[in-house]
């Protein structure tokens, strides 16, 4: 953190760029096909993990207990889906797909495979 | 009035009057409601006054036409019809009173029966799980008592409409018509769902170990209720013939629906992992109320996977509706009702069987 003092004469941080927490969120989505936000201790984190270890897609997963900036990261999406549980999230090809009920709700209405395909996480 | 047949009159009235009472006697003594005693006695009363003024009534009739040529008395003309009015209000009065306590009859044999079946899940409950399910004092989770009540009607309403969708199959009837039974139902099914979301907030424990099912469809528990897929299969049965174009998509959907389910499960099997590792791993009694915090947070993961299980079954309805025509739809909802009523049946049957 690199604080300098402007003319006012109170501290203020300067913000690296890619800091902000939900700017950091999509750089992370957009560089894998299937990324998934979790928690290491989040069974239902586990279970939308296996539902694509399943499908023969191998997701990109990020456990935000395990990162210094994870914290924020969770309060952004927690604003991001307006909901008490911020994981899990997952992205497909940069682009939100939403908590584990709008994963199932995709899968079922047959809709999840192509994107996934669509994102190159799935072949055949 | 007071002629000597008129006398006669009266007292073989007040005989019929005895007749006619214990015969309503009869009549209430054959329910097993603790109010029959005192609605007998009180029916007597009634019927006592009924009869007299009746009776007067009747009497008086003949003797008034004898009384037309002597002039008709003023006084005894308004005491006649006071007393045609009044026997009136008390006929009004007494068809209320039976009424009432009919349906009263009824609604307290239904409580006896609700209170039995709490009752008894009540023992099985406190024997199965920790004792401090009902507390001291013994009182029931009132968000589960209502969830109980609210199930048990909507059983009565699934059966109701099943039996719609068969009359309605069975008449050949408009597609526009089945349209809107196959949309009555699934509507029906998401109140299911609405009520188990409330009762998991409740109670997610009760409803988790299915006790509010019967015991053949609790064969077939998972997470809260049937497996998608199985009920799929179900259809299955059904809804021949189907294009092959809908033959690929119902078999993608059994499939997807089989998917989410292996997901779902191996969550809660983490889930359970979770919380044996951490009750199991320190029985030392300083790090006891962090370790029940943490076992607190563990459990609190069920009422998701609860919630995400009606989800997936939902969506799963939604779906085959959507992939299948009208009337295909329309024997998939009845498939289905007949297959929950029969379970049922089956359940009831199994308890009276002989061992």
């Amino acid at each position: 953190m690199h604080y300098q003092v402007d003319s006012w004469g109170y501290y203020m941080p300067r913000m690296s760029m890619g800091s902000d927490p939900m700017e950091r969120v999509a750089k992370l989505a957009s560089e894998s096909a299937v990324v998934i936000f979790s928690l290491s201790s989040c069974c239902m984190c586990h279970a939308v993990k296996r539902l694509f270890c399943g499908l023969g897609v191998n997701p990109t997963v990020y456990e935000l207990d395990q990162d210094p900036r994870g914290k924020d990261m969770e309060a952004a999406l927690m604003r991001l889906l307006g909901n008490s549980q911020a994981v899990p999230v997952v992205f497909i090809g940069g682009k939100l797909i939403g908590a584990m009920d709008r994963v199932m709700a995709s899968h079922i209405n047959g809709t999840l495979v192509p994107l996934l395909k669509e994102a190159g996480a799935l072949w055949l | 009035m007071n002629s000597p047949s008129t006398e006669f009159t009266r007292r073989m009235a007040i005989y019929e009057q005895f007749n006619q009472i214990s015969r309503l006697g009869d009549a209430f003594n054959c329910g097993d409601s603790p109010n029959t005693g005192s609605s007998a006695i009180v029916e007597v009363d009634v019927g006592l006054e009924n009869k007299a003024g009746y009776i007067s009534c009747d009497q008086v009739e003949p003797s008034r036409s004898d009384q037309e040529t002597n002039k008709p008395d003023d006084k005894t003309q308004r005491r006649l019809a006071q007393n045609r009015e009044a026997a009136r209000k008390s006929r009004i009065r007494k068809k209320a009173y039976v009424q009432e306590l009919e349906s009263s009859r009824l609604k307290l044999a239904q409580l006896e029966q609700e209170l039995e079946r709490t009752r008894q899940q009540g023992i099985y409950i406190s024997s199965a799980s920790d004792s401090g399910y009902f507390g001291l004092s013994g009182t029931v989770n009132p968000g589960i008592s209502a969830f109980e009540l609210e199930y048990g009607h909507w059983v009565e309403v699934q059966d109701k409409q099943t039996c719609e969708l068969r009359n309605a199959l069975q008449a050949h009837t408009t597609d526009i018509e089945l349209q809107i039974l196959v949309e009555s139902g699934l509507n029906h099914y998401c109140n299911l769902f609405r009520i188990k979301a409330e009762a998991a907030k409740a109670d997610v424990f009760y409803l988790n170990s299915g006790l509010w099912r019967t015991s053949a469809e609790r064969f077939f528990h998972w997470i809260g209720g049937f497996r998608p897929s199985e009920l799929l299969n179900v259809v299955m049965l059904h809804i021949e013939p189907l294009t092959d174009q809908q033959q690929l998509e119902v078999c993608h959907l059994r499939q997807s629906a089989q998917q989410a389910e292996d997901a779902l499960s191996q969550g809660i099997d983490k889930l359970q992992h979770n919380l044996a590792q951490n009750v199991a791993s320190d029985f030392s009694w300083g790090n006891y109320r962090a370790q029940m915090a943490v076992a607190t947070d563990i459990l609190e993961a069920l009422e998701g996977f609860v919630n995400q299980a009606d989800h997936l079954r939902e969506q799963t309805l939604l779906q085959m509706v959507r992939v299948l025509t009208t009337h295909q739809a329309a024997r998939a909802l009845l498939a289905l009702g007949e297959y929950f009523h029969r379970l049922r049946a089956l359940s009831s049957l199994w308890a009276a069987h002989p061992r």
